[in-house]
């Protein structure tokens, strides 16, 4: 969609990175435990990985940095042998390999971590720990044994107080991250894949994870550190490697870079006009929130939205902004704050009551909760509102259709009819059906939650061209999304999620890509221009 | 909402007529609607070429002939009574009014299992109203209270078992599976546990009676409340906003919530209104029983779930329809029908009932697959 060049100071950046810090294999002369030289992997149309390059030696800590969606993912999927790759060698150990699956990749030495925890909650420490890879004797389980092993492995990181015998689902979080690293160090392993370990840790279980870290680097076990925070990758890790766009585009040592140069490799991209801006007029607030806080997110929420205004919201995953959207639109119960809508205070309210007084909500994930898949287009776009297609209480078939069928040609949607069941729909069609319901529904304030993920790249251009109309119109809409370019393009205001509190809402124009990256990521280190927060 | 804001797009004002589906996609829906039908042709044929076959055999018996001209010869002289008998006008008849109980049980469970439940206590509480309604004959109520109680008891356990699923967030099956012996024992506590006489001259035995079974005019009263029944649900599932939010919630309750349905509600008034035809059918089983019968019934509701399953509803909610619920019903009165005039014995009947509802939906799954690809 964007034909990204990458701005000449970038490219010194890396040009000097690379120069400064020389490679540590060549500079030990070992052979790299990891190295991964031109992968790249399509998904259908999508190129997800354009040629992707990293090498991590033994014993190393080495963070895996870029944006939501820069392919960090499926680079460690490729690794853990949940996907191949289209092309490209990966060696560990100087040796080729190629795992097929999961399982081979574990025998392999590849262990991963998942940003969720993937333990089986009811069974025990031991369990979960030798799950899949149980001593055994034809078939026997050796109990002992397995003690034995559940005993080392957590010894070996510290935490032999842990009680091997009791359920996973007794232990804290930070309790059963260890557990978790327990297990994958039972299939010795050689590299470690640490996605967004720390996402969900306090600050001193953090500090102990560190240490643990310290300690299997030392055995010689290298780690691939995936993380948004920048100051943990500094702590932890030695060098970094940044992924931007499915492209690896710098490398170097972490210590001796500064944090803006890595926001500025992530970043990396110059914004082009493809944002249509209508002409609108805010209008008087239509919806206020004043300190909203749920039960676990978002921790404190204020903005207040007016009519014609398009407001951003950006943040990491898992910052909160979904829970936001769900607590405005009653989907989730408040714990505090007070929400107005057009001006009356409703602070708790049923999604029902929400969409009576016109705030509608598009859900982030289309498959699970925004649509009815194996329901017709016709039934998805018009369930919030009959009433102008019935008669005495009677839906009319043929004006239901009728009226999806004016919705397909305003949206330009590419379907065989409006009785076409919507799982047969490409992803792009699906979001505009499934936005085409709040139009349907006349909704003044949308509440978008990530609306241009997994969508083409046409039907995004449409729907930022969809919501510059709407806000001309006088309508609001609060637009999360992960995707800077896009929220600095559409975008009248914009504030910035971090571990669930919501910044000063301020003119799109006042931000920078930078400066958002900063404030999600709770960073100090700011640019000039940038918000101290 | 204000007119001033309606973005109704104006072009699709001045298009009259209904919008012209694509060629497929109406092949794809005719194909589904008739997926049933298709179902009952083929048992239909099936029964008629065995029974075609069964008939010659008996006719080479009892002429003991042998052989490729005794087998002509059969097939020339015989009379062909079995096959005769199964497409009788008196046995369509008959398997008519044998199928409207689980036909109107099955509208019920339709209505259930498109919104993503089950109910197990169909039986039980057949069962029940059944004997309740012997009960007040027995003590003298008119035809038209009794009607009105036992259908309203069958909607009061309809009541409690949406109550507990949608109030306490409880699995159907479970909810139902409890209810499933609480019903019956009640039953069987209000009858004394033997079953329960009431005066045969009540008006209300007529409803099931057969006439003129020569002539497929007049059915029984039952058919046609059955009939009547089946066409008001069906215009309620596809015409009504009820029904709508029965098929959404069954399609994908996160997105019923997101649309604003009232879930639990809607549950509840699911099971309370498919209460109302587990009434009906208690009614019925007890006007062709003319007794009330605390531990008839049993296993009816698998009957039902079977007939709604063979009319291509999906277990796990979404889908599903009256007609199609209808034929399925009539698919497994016709293979009783069949069995037992091929003189096979019940357990016969039982293996083939239950290999036939897997055949079922093995071949739907089949045919969603083709269309899928």
């Amino acid at each position: 969609m964007l034909a990204f060049r990458i701005p000449n100071s970038a490219l010194r950046g890396v040009l000097r990175l690379a120069l400064r810090i020389p490679h540590s294999a060549l500079r030990t002369g070992m052979t790299p435990r990891l190295a991964m030289s031109g992968v790249r992997k399509s998904f259908g149309a999508t190129r997800a990985l354009r040629g992707v390059s990293l090498t991590v030696g033994p014993g190393e800590a080495h963070a895996l940095i870029g944006e939501n969606g820069a392919g960090k993912s499926t680079l460690m999927k490729i690794l853990s042998g949940a996907c191949p790759a289209d092309e490209g060698t990966v060696a560990l150990d100087g040796v080729r390999f190629e795992p097929q699956n999961p399982l081979h990749a574990r025998r392999g030495g590849i262990a991963m971590i998942y940003q969720e925890l993937t333990l089986v909650p009811d069974l025990s420490v031991e369990e979960n720990i030798l799950l899949g890879a149980e001593p055994a004797t034809c078939g026997w389980l050796r109990r002992g044994r397995r003690r034995q092993l559940a005993r080392q492995a957590l010894a070996e990181l510290h935490h032999d107080s842990i009680p091997p015998e009791i359920p996973v689902n007794r232990l804290t979080i930070a309790e059963q991250q260890v557990v978790e690293i327990a297990r994958a160090l039972i299939g010795e392993a050689k590299v470690l894949i640490m996605d967004e370990p720390t996402s969900s840790l306090t600050r001193i279980d953090t500090e102990n994870l560190f240490a643990i870290i310290d300690k299997l680097r030392r055995r010689g076990v290298s780690i691939i550190y995936i993380s948004h925070f920048l100051e943990e990758c500094q702590q932890v890790c030695e060098r970094f490697t940044v992924l931007r766009d499915g492209e690896s585009v710098g490398t170097g040592h972490m210590r001796a870079t500064p944090l803006s140069e890595i926001i500025h490799l992530m970043v990396g991209r110059e914004i082009q006009e493809i944002y249509p801006r209508t002409e609108r007029t805010l209008g008087r607030p239509v919806l206020e929130l004043r300190a909203v806080g749920g039960h676990s997110k978002p921790a404190s929420v204020s903005f207040s939205l007016r009519a014609g205004e398009i407001l951003g919201m950006a943040g990491l995953i898992g910052a909160g902004r979904t829970e936001t959207l769900r607590a405005c639109f009653g989907l989730d119960r408040l714990a505090r704050g007070q929400i107005a809508v057009f001006g009356v205070e409703r602070t708790q309210a049923a999604p029902r009551a929400r969409l009576r007084s016109g705030v509608g909500l598009l859900s982030e994930n289309r498959k699970e909760e925004g649509l009815m898949l194996e329901r017709s287009v016709a039934d998805n776009l018009t369930l919030t509102r009959f009433g102008p297609l019935a008669r005495l209480g009677f839906i009319s078939s043929r004006q239901q259709a009728r009226c999806a069928e004016g919705w397909m040609r305003q949206l330009e949607v590419k379907a065989q009819g409006p009785g076409q069941p919507i799982v047969e729909l490409s992803g792009g069609n699906q979001q505009k059906i499934a936005l085409g319901r709040l139009l349907h529904h006349e909704a003044r304030i949308l509440l978008l939650d990530e609306p241009t993920r997994g969508v083409d790249v046409g039907s995004k251009a449409q729907i930022y061209r969809l919501m510059g109309a709407l806000a001309a119109a006088g309508k609001s809409v609060v637009f999360v999304s992960s995707y800077l370019p896009e929220l600095l393009g559409v975008c009248d205001t914009i504030g910035v999620m971090c571990r669930g509190v919501l910044s000063e809402v301020k003119p799109a124009r006042d931000w920078t890509e930078h400066s958002i990256i900063a404030a999600a990521i709770g960073s100090g280190t700011e640019e000039q221009e940038g918000p101290t927060l | 909402m204000s007119g001033r804001l309606a973005q109704m797009p104006e072009n699709h004002v001045d298009q009259i007529g209904a919008p012209p589906a694509q060629p497929g996609l109406r092949l794809k829906k005719a194909f589904s609607v008739l997926g049933p039908f298709f179902g009952l042709a083929l048992v239909v044929g099936l029964f008629m070429a065995m029974l075609a076959l069964k008939d010659i055999a008996d006719q080479m018996q009892k002429e003991n002939l042998h052989g490729f001209t005794g087998w002509t010869r059969a097939v020339r002289q015989g009379s062909f009574d079995g096959l005769s008998a199964f497409v009788s006008v008196a046995n369509i008849k008959t398997v008519l009014a044998q199928t409207v109980i689980v036909a109107v049980g099955a509208l019920g469970m339709t209505m259930i299992i498109v919104s993503g439940g089950i109910d197990l206590s169909v039986g039980s509480v057949v069962a029940l109203t059944s004997v309740l309604g012997a009960l007040l004959l027995h003590r003298g109520w008119g035809t038209g209270p009794v009607i009105a109680a036992t259908v309203l008891g069958g909607s009061l356990v309809g009541l409690v078992n949406g109550g507990l699923i949608a109030g306490f967030r409880l699995m159907p099956f479970i909810v139902t599976l409890g209810m499933m012996g609480v019903a019956r024992g009640t039953a069987k506590w209000l009858a004394g546990n033997q079953t329960v006489n009431y005066p045969i001259e009540s008006s209300l035995n007529n409803l099931m009676k057969m006439e003129d079974l020569d002539h497929l005019f007049p059915l029984p009263h039952g058919v046609w409340i059955a009939a009547g029944l089946a066409g008001l649900l069906a215009l309620i599932m596809r015409q009504t906003v009820f029904g709508r939010y029965v098929f959404a919630i069954g399609s994908n309750e996160a997105t019923a919530r997101l649309c604003g349905v009232r879930v639990s509600l809607q549950k509840v008034l699911i099971y309370t209104l498919a209460g109302l035809f587990f009434g009906c059918a208690g009614l019925m089983q007890l006007t062709r029983l003319t007794q009330g019968d605390p531990s008839g019934a049993i296993g009816l509701e698998l009957d039902m779930i079977a007939a709604v399953v063979i009319g291509g509803a999906s277990l796990s909610g979404g889908s599903g329809s009256v007609l199609g619920s209808m034929v399925g019903a009539f698919i497994i009165q016709t293979l009783r029908n069949g069995s037992s005039l091929m003189s096979w014995p019940t357990f016969t009947q039982e293996i083939i009932i239950g290999a036939v509802i897997i055949l079922a939906v093995g071949m739907d799954r089949l045919r969603q697959r083709r269309f899928r690809a």
